[in-house]
Order: C-alpha cells, then sequence, then structure tokens
C-alpha cells in the first residue's frame, strides 16, 4: 500500500501569540514550531498500517522553510521519503487554495490512501482533508478511530474504518481504495523517533515543489482582522503566594458564589 | 440577503444546534429556507414549517435514509444549484465537517467553519463578515466573505440562541434529487456506543476536571485529592484519556459529555473550543492555569493563574478547613 500523509507544522502548544503587524495573521518571529497534533495521530497510522500491509509512506507538506523540520521528523519516524511543497506565505491561501496545492502534488503518486488530522492547531478549519478528497475525485470518511483494511489489492481494494460520532456514539464505514481519512487525536499511541531513525532520515529523499505564487488563491473568503477575544465573563483572578490565593478563592465559593 | 438553512436530525428528531442556526438565519437573512435532508421526513418538515421561514424543503430519496457524504453532498448541491441562495448556513456538527467542506469545494468555495458571531454588516448588504476562533480559542479573526455566492458558513454550538426563534407558518416543498446508488461509495453501518458509561458526570454537583497542564499520569493524585475534600467527580479533558490517564467516560466536551454542575473546576485545562461546549453551562466556573491567556479564563468565574501543583495542594488544604 502506499500511503500519503498530510502534515501541517504549527508552533508550539501553549506558544504566546500576539497578532503581526499585518493584523491579520500572528507574530511567527520568536516561535517554535512543531507537527500538527492531529497529523501525528495520521502519520502514526500510516506507520502502524505499513508495518501490517506492507508498502511505503510518503510524508506531503506544504509551508515555509522552517516546514523542513517537521518533514525531518516525519522521516525519522519512519516515513520513506516526503515531498515539501515550498510556500512562504500560507496565509495567502484558504483551505480550497491549499487542498489544491496537495492535490497537485499527490495526484502524480497514485496513493493507495491519504491521511491527515481532522484539524490544525493554528487555523482549526477541519476541511483540507475533504476538501482533497474531493478534488481528487475519492471517497472519504472523517474524524477516524480506527482503519481496517478489509482487502488491499486490485479492483476490489477497500476499508472499514470506525469513525467517532457526537455524545460518544461510533459508526463503521467501508468504502473503496484509494480513499482520504481524517484521523481523530488518540487513534493510537504516537512513537518517538529513535536515534537510528533520525540517523536515516537524513539520507532520504525530499522532493521539493514550488507552489505557485498567487494563481492558487481562491478569493472566496478572507481574514481580515485576527485580535484577542473579549471575555464573556469577567474572571476574577486571584493572586498572591498559592496558599493566600486558594484562602481568597474559597472565601468566594463560600459567600458569593454559595457552592460550598 | 436569501439564507438557506440546512438543518439536521437523528433518531427522529431534529438536532438541537438546528434551531439556533434557523435563529441565526432570521437574524442575518431577509429571506430563509430551510432544508432537511433524509427519507421519510414529512413528520419533522412540518415542526420546522412552524418557524418564521419562507419554505421548507423536505429533500427525500431512497439513497438519503441514512447519512453518506457522498449522498448528502449531491442532494443539496442539487439544491443550492435549483434556489440559488447567497448564503447556506450550517449547525457545526460532525455531519456537516464530514460533508460541507466538500459541498463548498463544488461551488468553487471555501466553507468558513464554527462561526461564532456575524459582524454588523452582514446586515447592510456588504459582503458578509463571519468571526470564528483560531489557535485552540486563543485568538479570534474575522473573516470576509469574497465574491458572489452561494457562500457557505457552519456555525458553533450555542453561539446563537435557540429561544431567539420566531415562529410562523411555511410552505413544504418536497425535493427530489436525482442519484443513483453508483454515486454513493460509503457504506455506512448503524451506529453504537462502546458501552453502557459507568460514570454519569451529568449527575455531578461539582466537577473537578484536568487537563495537559497534569503533564504526567503519575501526578493525576493531585487533582484526585482536590476532588475528594470537594466531594467532587473526576473528569478530564480530551488529550488526557486518549493518554489513558484517565478512561474515557470522564471524559467533558464535544467528544465526551456536556455538563452543568454547579460548580466545574479546570485544573490545567487551556480552554480549546471542545472542551469548553462541554463544560461552559456550568453555574461556577473556577480555573487553575499557569497561563494568564488560556481561553479557560474567558467562560471562568473565578481563577488563579499559577503552577497547579502549588496552587491545588493549597486549595485542597483551604477547602477542607473551611468545611471542617
Amino acid at each position: 500500500m502506499k500511503i500519503l500523509v498530510a502534515i501541517k507544522q504549527v508552533p508550539v502548544r501553549d506558544s504566546p501569540l500576539v497578532t503581526g503587524a499585518s493584523g491579520r495573521w500572528i507574530e511567527e518571529a520568536g516561535l517554535s514550531f512543531e507537527i500538527n497534533e492531529p497529523d501525528a495521530y495520521a502519520l502514526e497510522e500510516a506507520l502502524q498500517l505499513k508495518e501490517k500491509h506492507g508498502g511505503e509512506v510518503v510524508a506531503l507538506c506544504a509551508g515555509p522553510a522552517r516546514a523542513q523540520q517537521a518533514i525531518r521528523e516525519a522521516l525519522a519516524k519512519g516515513a520513506d521519503r516526503a515531498i515539501h511543497i515550498e510556500a512562504e506565505d500560507l496565509g495567502a491561501f484558504d483551505t480550497l487554495g491549499i487542498a489544491r496545492l496537495l492535490a497537485e502534488a499527490a495526484r502524480p503518486e497514485n496513493p493507495d490512501l491519504i491521511l491527515t488530522g481532522l484539524q490544525s492547531d493554528d487555523l482549526g478549519y477541519g476541511q483540507t482533508g475533504v476538501v482533497l478528497a474531493e478534488l481528487m475525485g475519492l471517497p472519504h470518511s472523517t474524524i477516524i478511530m480506527q482503519v481496517d483494511v478489509v482487502n488491499k489489492e486490485g479492483g476490489g481494494a477497500s476499508i472499514r474504518v470506525k469513525r467517532e460520532l457526537e455524545d460518544g456514539w461510533f459508526q463503521h464505514i467501508a468504502m473503496p481504495l484509494p480513499a482520504v481519512l481524517t484521523i481523530q487525536s488518540g487513534i493510537n499511541k504516537l512513537r518517538y523517533a529513535t536515534l537510528m531513525g533520525i540517523k536515516r532520515a537524513k539520507t532520504k529523499e525530499i522532493r521539493r515543489v514550488s507552489a505557485p505564487a498567487g494563481e492558487a488563491q481562491s478569493s472566496s473568503m478572507r481574514i481580515e482582522k485576527l485580535y484577542a477575544p473579549e471575555k464573556s465573563r469577567q474572571a476574577q483572578i486571584f493572586e498572591g503566594d498559592p496558599k493566600t490565593a486558594a484562602a481568597k478563592l474559597v472565601e468566594k465559593l463560600k459567600f458569593e458564589a454559595r457552592v460550598l | 440577503m436569501k439564507i438557506l438553512t440546512v438543518l439536521e436530525h437523528q433518531n427522529g428528531r431534529l438536532h438541537r444546534m438546528s434551531w439556533e442556526t434557523l435563529a441565526a438565519a432570521q437574524q442575518i437573512g431577509t429571506e430563509v429556507d430551510a432544508a432537511l435532508i433524509g427519507n421519510g421526513i414529512g413528520a419533522l418538515a412540518q415542526e420546522i414549517a412552524s418557524k418564521k421561514v419562507a419554505r421548507v424543503y423536505a429533500v427525500e430519496h431512497a439513497l438519503l435514509e441514512h447519512y453518506t457524504a457522498d449522498g448528502y453532498t449531491a442532494a443539496v448541491e442539487a439544491l443550492v444549484r435549483k434556489t440559488n441562495p447567497a448564503l447556506v448556513l450550517f449547525p457545526h456538527t460532525y455531519q456537516t465537517r464530514d460533508y460541507a467542506p466538500k459541498l463548498a469545494t463544488r461551488f468553487d468555495r471555501s466553507l468558513i467553519s464554527d462561526a461564532i458571531a456575524a459582524r454588523a454588516d452582514v446586515h447592510i448588504g456588504g459582503s458578509p463578515v463571519f468571526v470564528r476562533q483560531f489557535f485552540q480559542g486563543k485568538l479570534n479573526g474575522d473573516i470576509r466573505l469574497e465574491g458572489p455566492g452561494p457562500h457557505f458558513v457552519s456555525l458553533q454550538a450555542g453561539a446563537w440562541r435557540a429561544d431567539a426563534l420566531e415562529s410562523g407558518s411555511a410552505v413544504i416543498e418536497t425535493f427530489t434529487p436525482e442519484l443513483n446508488a453508483s454515486q454513493i461509495r460509503q457504506a455506512p453501518e448503524a451506529p453504537f456506543r462502546e458501552s453502557a458509561r459507568a460514570v454519569d458526570l451529568t449527575a455531578a454537583e461539582i466537577i473537578v476536571s484536568v487537563g495537559r497542564g497534569i503533564g504526567d499520569k503519575d501526578k493525576i493524585p493531585v487533582v484526585e485529592e482536590l476532588a475528594r475534600a470537594l466531594g467532587a467527580e473526576l473528569a478530564a479533558s480530551r488529550p488526557i484519556c486518549d493518554a489513558g490517564w484517565l478512561p474515557m467516560e470522564r471524559q467533558v466536551g464535544s467528544s465526551g459529555q456536556t455538563v452543568s454542575p454547579k460548580m466545574y473546576v479546570a485544573v490545567g485545562i487551556s480552554g480549546a473550543i471542545q472542551h469548553l461546549v462541554g463544560m461552559k453551562g456550568s453555574k461556577t466556573i473556577v480555573a487553575i492555569n499557569k497561563d494568564a491567556n488560556a481561553p479557560i479564563f474567558e467562560v471562568a468565574d473565578y481563577g488563579i493563574v499559577g503552577d497547579l501543583f502549588e496552587v491545588v495542594p493549597a486549595l485542597a488544604e483551604e477547602i477542607r478547613k473551611a468545611k471542617a
């Protein structure tokens, strides 16, 4: 099986974020970046499927030069090779624009399966995998908790997946291959890159393609302004050493909120 | 502005978020239509027709009996092409997430997912601006829709109030899209639950909930001690359950349980929207987090910014004193 995994590099969780000079995106200077967590689970699922069924795992990543680090990490964990779509300013593309870049790079690979995380921790649109499937004319399913390959060869190749629904419900869905799945965090246990893996990654192929400047941009939506949200409730914050703050909080809980 | 709302149902009932979507459309649009997709959904269409909408489209076909991304996309695409709305609104449910991006792609559009508000200029004929959250709720963004419609927007749970819904009397029109079985590639099986829930968090009066900030499974007893002091049920955000540090049945959030206890104490939980939708209805919310900018403080009534490993034991101690 040839499995393509679309990964994205996002700011490290809990990074302090401020709006940049444009007012439309964050100030990236000084931030550290990592593989988007749901994408890390998608990569792990691809590696496990390869271990079970054989084949190849190809990491696919659109992003500026810094995204190399995420690609190297994917290779160190076990991806066989990677495709880096070099795009300096991802902010210039909306979901459809990004998915078009990915689709163009993915098409000549003729993968059996494409996996990606269910959403990104930065934009959080949660759509890239679904749009990619539509652009490539493939069936898809989202928020997947389990992937079983029913038949991996030829015209009858198919999978059966477990999809998460709301409020603790699940559903199995069968579909033919090739297909696109968006993977839910927690589907598997993430592995760490081994020293040997990190060493091997250095010799693995990274094919670079450049994103067409401007022309792939979709014009149906635009981030106009990015800003700190207004607070819907005004929290009373207690300060001082932990003991003092805790004592003040308990007093409020007892006499104001009356919950103790 | 002409709006088509695509409502949702399951197990013979309308999804509660359907009413919120309809209420939002009434506030934003000048002409509002509603659509419901399925097979044998006449009674539910009647229910919608008692609200202030122009038309209710009952989109019916034997192949729409069970939800599939391919079937729903084809059906709604046909209806949008026929009715030509400027805006198509959806409740931001798991089902919408599964097919609405595919539908928008057919119209060369990007879906604006999980919107929390519409800006005022949405009313004055200009291009609409919707607000949505970025970076797990740390920042908000205004998004302007550009170019001609139809545009596609899904609305976050609880962002518009269903009780603002106006009543009326609408015409029901049955719409039968052309579908054939070969178009639908997904074969869905019946939904199921893993096991009966042993823990019913919805019955708890006080909940102490733990998130990523705890850092390590071995540290869970720190919050257990606080829960004991308060006589509270212990709960967790998704990553804690994913990691197996607490069982899945203790998860609060969009994929876990939705709770509204007398008091909810969030320890080391940053407050991603998937968690907030499961607990923001709590009467009193207390947040303990090291990051003063964590979104959890936006819904909290009381907060302590600090190291949970110092604050939580101190708090447990003070609570024991207060109760003694």
